[in-house]
């Protein structure tokens, strides 16, 4: 282990790690221990979150109620796009970001370690609040992730619990995202100016701008669905001269820039992956870092186009239109750059490599569907259907959570110190990427056949690609049993990982020993140590 | 793209369909769908002409791109022998050449898109006006000027098999879920306005066949039109397509169109049938009744539906919202 490596081994003389396993888990303020705790949360959450899809697809899987009532099924969709979201989806970047970003900048912990604590044991919290809503009467939030005025208003009990469980889970993000920007700015070693900083670091700058941007307008305007139910007031209510439309503009004001700060951090790691197993660097790094600014910004002015169809004014449907087309010139621009990488590369398909190649075709899946969905007349056939499902699904689960996973296989070593069973990390991504697409592919024929979202019972016509999208589900619900298996196989066991883990991985993160020790580049490293292999950014131009 | 491939087909080793069997021969309605239906009208055309534009343009790009991905992906192995040329990592002319072409396409795809939104913005003009309104769980519809209003609910077979538990096997219901007691009746060959609004929260009124999809929100009226071709009568379905609560499942939309000729005929014996009773009972009726057409009429003085807490009159007129042009 660490004892090959006489410098990790003087570290690990003088951990000081909290002792006791309370004392730890519940005081730490190491970036890695925080890391950890995020993506255990993270993976916890995506397991409750898949449980509710599974009762979502077991009662679609034929016409007629057979499972739950309708009341329970509106609030299965609604908590299962909440839990996912911001419970699992927005954790895990932060743990990983947590985890990787002091390693790959030559940081020796993140800048504000006592709040990265808080952030995080904020959401514990959170759900708790969320997911209690589902004991109170009335019954939890079931009028959708989006909250539209005036239905949600019809929520029991359980309002208040959702509109604080929002807001905490608001402040989390807020606080981890002034720690990146903290962090990344402010702790960067000599010599890691920000064009040579990895593209994972980039995009999550990125991204962090973006949440502090975003998430207190969603604050605001559950704030203000709060006063209009218990306060008298009528920002969203017709009757009071307020207007429920305005909800919608606030609500997607935030939730553009929110579907971002889901990929961005997967373009980031993609970015990683890709260059790694193509045994090149990467292709137009500066291109990449400008085409992930650019998303950023214009995700600010499109977030009309999930509105088309309340009634806007011409003009503002053709601005939206044409400002949403223009996302796919940079969302072009990184696939051709991966692509170009893998071009006279030389390329081996480990396991994480394998995630970022679905990544690579599936997402584009979803950017196809996407750019159809830009077309506002069409739109107006596509909105609220299951294709609209189906684009959101390839953009989110073969999107942000295939990078997810590509990113847990490629540093868990480096994490552990152990390689993983390779045959059984393959058999969970082979399993996944069929059962995916079964699940969601004919979800597209679904949508465009007339079958709209949100609905727990459906026309006989819709039963057999319900049946087939359902199977594709419990095949691919079951399938990430393995996941959490494989981690703890892996933590316990397994063939020691090198310091470089991969044998074209390249960046500070693989200049530590494996497993990194737990206080990590207390002296900022030389950038020069990277110069035995193949420096990236360096050579290009 | 004209032909119709809204079809079918019943198989069972379908299940990992691809795109490619987007197109596949026609065949029963039902099960298997895999495409949007042209449907009845021009517009409704245009817009699935469109959708197949863009389709064909995505099955495009991603034969090139994806191709230029697999190829580099089994030529450039590393089990093969391949070694990484570490040069190739940049190049101004092929960067710009990607960003500029797509910038084409898209302009391509911009340009005939943008003249079908503008179309289909444009209601002047109307030979008739219905006023569309959703409630929990059922629509109103209400031919202005005339009195004649409908309100049409969930089949009562539909509505005994959904419920949880019913025993009723849905396959046994003709149009599970998409039936109702009374259709709206529309006329062929007539430009028809329909004016959206709800009483209570967001629903959307959409019938597919016309690609007529707008919201209902309470407290503002939406417009849209139609014009369905004069040969298309017959019964056309669609379903509420917003959350609007428990049993947004369960309120379709059926249109029944009628020629101009059987449409007039019906719609006259609607009015008579509505005069009949008005002259029995009480006088008093008559002004209510006579009220009502009159303020509808004006959409502009619509007082907001969604008024029930002491809708005044400062507090209803600025809620009051006809989109614009």
């Amino acid at each position: 282990m660490a004892t090959t490596d006489s410098s990790a081994a003087a570290h690990d003389d003088h951990d000081h790690k909290p002792q006791g396993f309370w004392n730890r888990w519940l005081t730490t303020t190491n970036h890695k221990d925080i890391g950890t705790l995020y993506l255990v949360f993270s993976c916890i959450m995506f397991f409750v979150g898949g449980s509710f899809a599974m009762l979502i697809r077991a009662e679609l899987f034929r016409p007629g109620l057979q499972f739950i009532d309708p009341a329970l099924f509106n609030t299965m969709t609604t908590l299962h796009a909440l839990v996912m979201i911001f419970g699992a989806v927005m954790p895990a970047f932060v743990g990983l970001a947590n985890w990787m970003i002091p390693l790959q900048i030559g940081a020796p912990d993140m800048a504000l370690p006592r709040m990265n604590n808080f952030s995080f044991w904020i959401l514990p919290f959170a759900f708790t609040l969320l997911l209690s809503s589902l004991f109170v009467p009335g019954g939890a939030p079931a009028g959708g992730w989006t909250m539209y005025p005036p239905l949600v208003l019809q929520t029991g009990n359980a309002l208040p619990l959702l509109i604080f469980a929002v807001h905490l889970m608001g402040a989390s993000s807020i606080l981890g995202a002034i720690n990146v920007i903290v962090t990344i700015l402010n702790m960067r070693a000599p010599g890691m100016t920000l064009l040579r900083m990895p593209l994972f670091v980039w995009t999550w700058l990125i991204t962090a701008y973006l949440l502090i941007a975003a998430m207190p307008v969603l604050a605001g305007a559950v704030t203000m669905l709060l006063t209009d139910h218990y306060f008298g007031t009528s920002f969203f209510n017709a009757a009071g001269g307020g207007d429920p439309v305005m909800f919608q503009h606030i609500f997607w004001f935030f939730g553009h820039p929110e579907v971002y700060i889901m990929i961005l951090p997967a373009f980031g790691i993609i970015s990683e992956i890709i260059p790694t197993f193509s045994g090149k660097p990467l292709f137009g790094y500066d291109a990449m870092v400008y085409a992930t600014a650019s998303i950023a910004f214009l995700s600010f002015i499109v977030w009309a186009h999930h509105m088309f169809t309340v009634g806007m004014p011409l003009s503002s449907e053709l601005f939206f239109m044409l400002s949403t087309m223009l996302i796919s010139i940079p969302t072009g621009v990184k696939v051709f750059n991966w692509s170009a990488t893998m071009w006279r590369g030389s390329i081996s398909y480990e396991p994480p490599m394998l995630w970022a190649l679905a990544f690579l075709f599936l997402f584009s899946i979803g950017g196809f569907s996407g750019l159809m969905l830009a077309i506002a007349p069409a739109d107006f056939q596509y909105q609220d259907t299951y294709f609209v499902v189906a684009h959101f699904h390839y953009v989110l689960v073969t999107g942000a959570i295939f990078a997810i996973m590509g990113a847990v296989y490629y540093w868990l070593p480096k994490w552990t110190g152990h390689m993983y069973s390779m045959s059984l990390a393959k058999w969970h991504f082979w399993l996944s990427v069929i059962f995916v697409n079964v699940l969601f592919f004919p979800q597209h024929f679904l949508g465009l056949a007339g079958m709209p979202r949100r609905v727990p019972d459906y026309a006989t016509q819709f039963t057999d690609w319900n049946m087939v999208s359902s199977i594709g589900g419990f095949g691919f619900g079951l399938s990430q049993l393995l996941f959490p298996y494989l981690i703890w196989q892996c933590s316990r066991s397994g063939q020691k990982a090198t310091k470089q883990v991969w044998e074209h991985a390249h960046g500070l993160e693989w200049e530590l020993p494996s497993p990194a020790p737990y206080h990590s580049w207390a002296e900022a490293p030389d950038m020069s140590i990277l110069s035995h292999t193949a420096p990236s950014h360096d050579i290009k131009g | 793209m004209k032909t119709r491939i809204t079809n079918a087909r019943r198989c069972s080793g379908m299940a990992l369909a691809a795109a490619a069997l987007w197109l596949v021969a026609p065949g029963a309605q039902a099960a298997w769908t895999l495409n949007m239906t042209p449907g009845i009208s021009a517009m409704s055309r245009q817009i699935y002409s469109l959708h197949m534009l863009m389709f064909w343009w995505c099955v495009g790009i991603a034969v090139v791109v994806f191709g230029f991905m697999i190829y580099s992906m089994v030529h450039f192995r590393k089990s093969k022998g391949a070694v990484a040329d570490q040069n190739f990592l940049h190049s101004n002319k092929i960067e710009i050449i990607w960003t500029l072409v797509p910038v084409l396409i898209l302009i391509s795809m911009a340009v005939p898109a943008a003249r079908v939104l503008v179309q289909t913005e444009d209601p002047v003009a109307p030979e008739l006006s219905i006023r569309v309104t959703g409630y929990q769980w059922k629509w109103g519809y209400e031919y202005l000027d005339t009195g004649v209003t409908i309100v049409s609910t969930l089949s009562r077979d539909s509505n005994r098999a959904r419920q949880l538990g019913s025993g009723i096997d849905p396959a046994s219901v003709p149009d599970y879920l998409l039936s109702v007691d009374h259709p709206l009746v529309v006329p062929a060959g007539v430009k028809v306005r329909v004016l959206i609004t709800s009483q209570d929260v967001i629903h959307s009124w959409w019938v597919p066949a016309l690609a007529i999809k707008k919201d209902a929100i309470p407290g503002f009226i939406n417009e849209a039109w139609f014009d369905i071709d004069a040969d298309k009568t017959g019964t056309y379905r669609g379903q509420c397509s917003e959350l609007c609560g428990r049993d947004h499942g369960f309120m379709p939309i059926v249109l029944d169109v009628k020629s101009k000729q059987d449409f007039d005929l019906w719609l006259k014996a609607q009015r008579d049938a509505l005069a009949q009773p008005a002259a029995a009972p009480a006088a008093a009726a008559a002004p209510a009744a006579a009220a009502a057409p009159a303020a509808v009429a004006a959409p502009a003085a619509v007082a907001a539906p969604a008024a029930p807490a002491a809708p005044t009159a400062s507090t209803s007129e600025p809620a009051i919202h006809v989109a614009r042009q």
